[in-house]
C-alpha cells in the first residue's frame, strides 16, 4: 500500500490537530477482586489494569528482604486488533513493554515500606489502536493509586511521532504505521522526571526538545483525567451520603 | 481457625438452612447483564456480568487451512484465559488444567449444538474460515462455565462475517453477519454441603463437592460435564437435566434480547 498523507490542511486523518490528544476516559475500580484497578478508553484503545498486593513475593528467590519488588505483565488479547487472530500471552514485544512499565512504577512506589513483598501489575489490552504502552502505563498508574499503595507521584505516559516533518502527539495505529518517528515517554508530573523513554525513527535534537514540550503540555490534560477518575467513586459516596441526610 | 474455615462454616450453615447470598433460590441465577459488540476490532464480542463474575468473549475469523480430517469444513477453536488480573490465585504461565477444561466444555456445547454450520465456512480447496472464540475471565466469582457459554453464544450470534476477495480478508465496511444455525446455553449445578445449587458464587464454589454442567438447546441435551471428586445419583442427574431445560428458556431469552442489529 502507498504511504498515505498523514496531515492534510493541518488536520490529521482523524481530524485532530498535530498537538491534540485523542479522547481519554478512565474508570477506577472495575475489577472487584483486585487491590486496585482501572479501565481506560484512549481513542479506540480499551485497556484494563489491575494491581494485586503487596503480598508475599513468590517464588521465594524473587523476593528482596529490603524492599518490595514489582512484577508487571502487559499482554494483548488475541481479538484486540482488526487483523488476524493473535496468540494469547507474551511475545518478545510484550516482554519488553512489561519490563519498561515495571521500571516506571519502581520509580514511584515507596518500595521500602513492604520488604519481602511483591506488587503485581497486570495490563491487559482488550482493543488496540496504537499507543497501548503509554495508555497502559497511564491506566496502571490509576489502578496503583486506587489500591492505596503509597507512591511519590502518579505517572502518565504518551507518545510523540512525526508525520513528514511535523511532530504529532499521541499517534493512532495508522499514523504509527506510516510515521517517521515514535517516541513514547512516561513522566512523573510533580517533578517532571522522565521514567520511560523509547524512540525509533528519525528526530533532530530540536525535535526531541519540541516533542518533550508537547508531552509535558499533554500531561496537564492526562493528569487531570487520572485524578478525576480517582476522585469519582468517592464523590459518588459523598453524593449518596448528602442525599441521605 | 483460618479464614477459609470460617467462610466454609458460614457457607455450609447457611445452605443447610436453605439460605443463599442475596436471598436467591437454590436454582436461581445471579443477576446477569450482557453487553454486545463493545470490542469493535473483534468480529464479535460480548461481556457478561454474572453477579461479580465478569467475562469477556472475543470472536475472530481468519482464513486458514481446514482440519486434515475435515477438508471441506471450517473449524472452531475455543480458548480460555484465567487472567491473573481476575483473581489473586490465578498465575501467569501455561494454561492450567482448570482453564483447559473450561475451554473444552464451552467448546463442546457450541460444537454439539451445531451453532455454526462448519460446512458453510468452507471457501475453496485447502481454504476455510476458522472461528476463534477467546474467553477472557476478567473477574472471578464462580460459575465461569455458564458465564463463558452465555457470552460466547451471544458473541457468535452477533458477529460480523468478513469477506475473502482476491486472497485478502476484508474485515471492514459493509459486511453481513456470521450465520447462526442454533442456540445453546448451559446450566452448571454444584453440590455444596450436600445441597444442590445452580450458579455457584466464588465462596460456594470453593466448597463444592461435585459439579455438573448441562448444555442444551430447545430439543436436546448437547453436552455434559461432571467435575470434582464428589458424585451425583442418577435421580439427581435426571432432575438437574430437567431443571437445565427449564432454566435455559430464560438464558435464551436474555441472549436473544441482547442482540444488536
Amino acid at each position: 500500500m502507498d504511504k498515505p498523507e498523514l496531515i492534510i490542511n493541518g488536520k490529521r486523518l482523524d481530524g485532530r490537530t498535530p498537538e491534540q490528544l485523542r479522547p481519554i476516559k478512565i474508570t477506577a475500580g472495575p475489577i472487584r477482586n483486585a487491590a486496585g484497578s482501572a479501565y481506560i478508553e484512549w481513542g479506540t484503545n480499551k485497556i484494563l489494569a489491575a494491581v494485586y498486593g503487596p503480598r508475599e513475593a513468590l517464588p521465594k528467590h524473587t523476593s528482596d528482604p529490603d524492599k518490595a519488588i514489582i512484577k508487571c505483565r502487559y499482554t494483548m488479547a488475541p481479538f484486540s486488533s482488526l487483523e488476524e487472530h493473535g496468540r494469547p500471552g507474551m511475545n518478545r514485544r510484550a516482554i519488553e513493554i512489561s519490563k519498561v512499565t515495571k521500571e516506571v512504577f519502581e520509580n514511584v512506589v515507596l518500595l521500602d515500606l513492604f520488604p519481602g513483598n511483591e506488587i503485581s501489575i497486570f495490563v491487559e489490552v482488550l482493543q488496540s489502536d496504537g499507543g497501548t504502552r503509554a495508555a497502559g502505563i497511564t491506566c496502571a498508574a490509576v489502578a496503583l493509586a486506587a489500591s492505596g499503595i503509597p507512591m511519590r507521584d502518579i505517572p502518565y505516559a504518551v507518545s510523540v511521532g512525526k508525520a513528514g516533518d511535523t511532530l504529532i502527539l499521541d499517534m493512532n495505529k495508522t499514523e504509527d504505521n506510516y510515521s517517521n518517528a515514535d517516541m513514547p515517554v512516561a513522566i512523573n508530573p510533580r517533578t517532571k522526571e522522565i521514567t520511560l523513554l523509547q524512540m525509533d525513527g528519525e528526530l533532530t535534537p530540536e525535535q526531541v526538545r519540541q516533542g518533550m514540550a508537547m508531552i509535558d503540555k499533554a500531561g496537564e490534560t492526562i493528569t487531570r483525567i487520572q485524578r478525576e477518575a480517582l476522585r469519582r467513586p468517592y464523590e459518588k459516596v459523598q453524593e449518596k451520603y448528602k442525599a441521605s441526610i | 481457625m483460618n479464614i477459609s474455615t470460617i467462610t466454609e462454616q458460614y457457607v455450609r450453615e447457611r445452605l443447610t438452612k436453605g439460605v443463599r447470598e442475596g436471598g436467591r433460590g437454590m436454582f436461581e441465577f445471579r443477576n446477569m447483564t450482557l453487553e454486545i459488540g463493545k470490542m469493535i476490532n473483534a468480529e464479535g464480542s460480548a461481556e457478561i456480568n454474572l453477579g461479580n463474575t465478569k467475562v469477556l468473549v472475543g470472536v475472530k475469523l481468519d482464513v486458514g487451512e481446514p482440519m486434515r480430517d475435515k477438508p471441506d469444513e471450517g473449524s472452531i477453536m475455543t480458548g480460555c484465559e484465567l487472567l491473573p488480573l481476575a483473581h489473586h490465585s490465578y498465575d501467569a504461565g501455561p494454561p492450567s488444567a482448570e482453564s483447559v477444561e473450561l475451554a473444552r466444555v464451552i467448546d463442546r456445547g457450541i460444537r454439539a449444538a451445531n451453532i455454526i454450520d462448519l460446512k458453510k465456512l468452507f471457501i475453496e480447496e485447502g481454504k476455510s474460515w476458522n472461528v476463534f472464540i477467546d474467553v477472557y475471565v476478567l473477574n472471578y466469582d464462580g460459575n465461569l462455565f455458564d458465564a463463558g457459554t452465555t457470552a460466547a453464544v451471544a458473541a457468535l450470534s452477533n458477529a460480523r462475517m468478513p469477506r475473502y476477495e482476491d486472497s485478502k480478508v476484508i474485515r471492514e465496511g459493509n459486511l453481513g453477519k456470521l450465520e447462526i444455525a442454533n442456540m445453546a446455553t448451559s446450566c452448571t449445578f454444584a453440590k455444596v454441603a450436600g445441597t444442590i445449587v445452580l450458579d455457584t458464587d466464588g465462596n460456594e464454589e470453593d466448597f463444592s463437592e461435585a459439579r455438573l454442567t448441562v448444555a442444551n438447546d430447545e430439543k436436546a441435551v448437547r453436552a455434559m460435564q461432571k467435575g470434582l471428586g464428589g458424585s451425583f445419583t442418577p435421580k439427581e442427574v435426571d432432575k438437574l437435566v430437567e431443571t437445565a431445560f427449564e432454566k435455559s428458556k430464560d438464558l435464551r431469552r436474555i441472549i436473544k434480547s441482547s442482540k444488536v442489529d
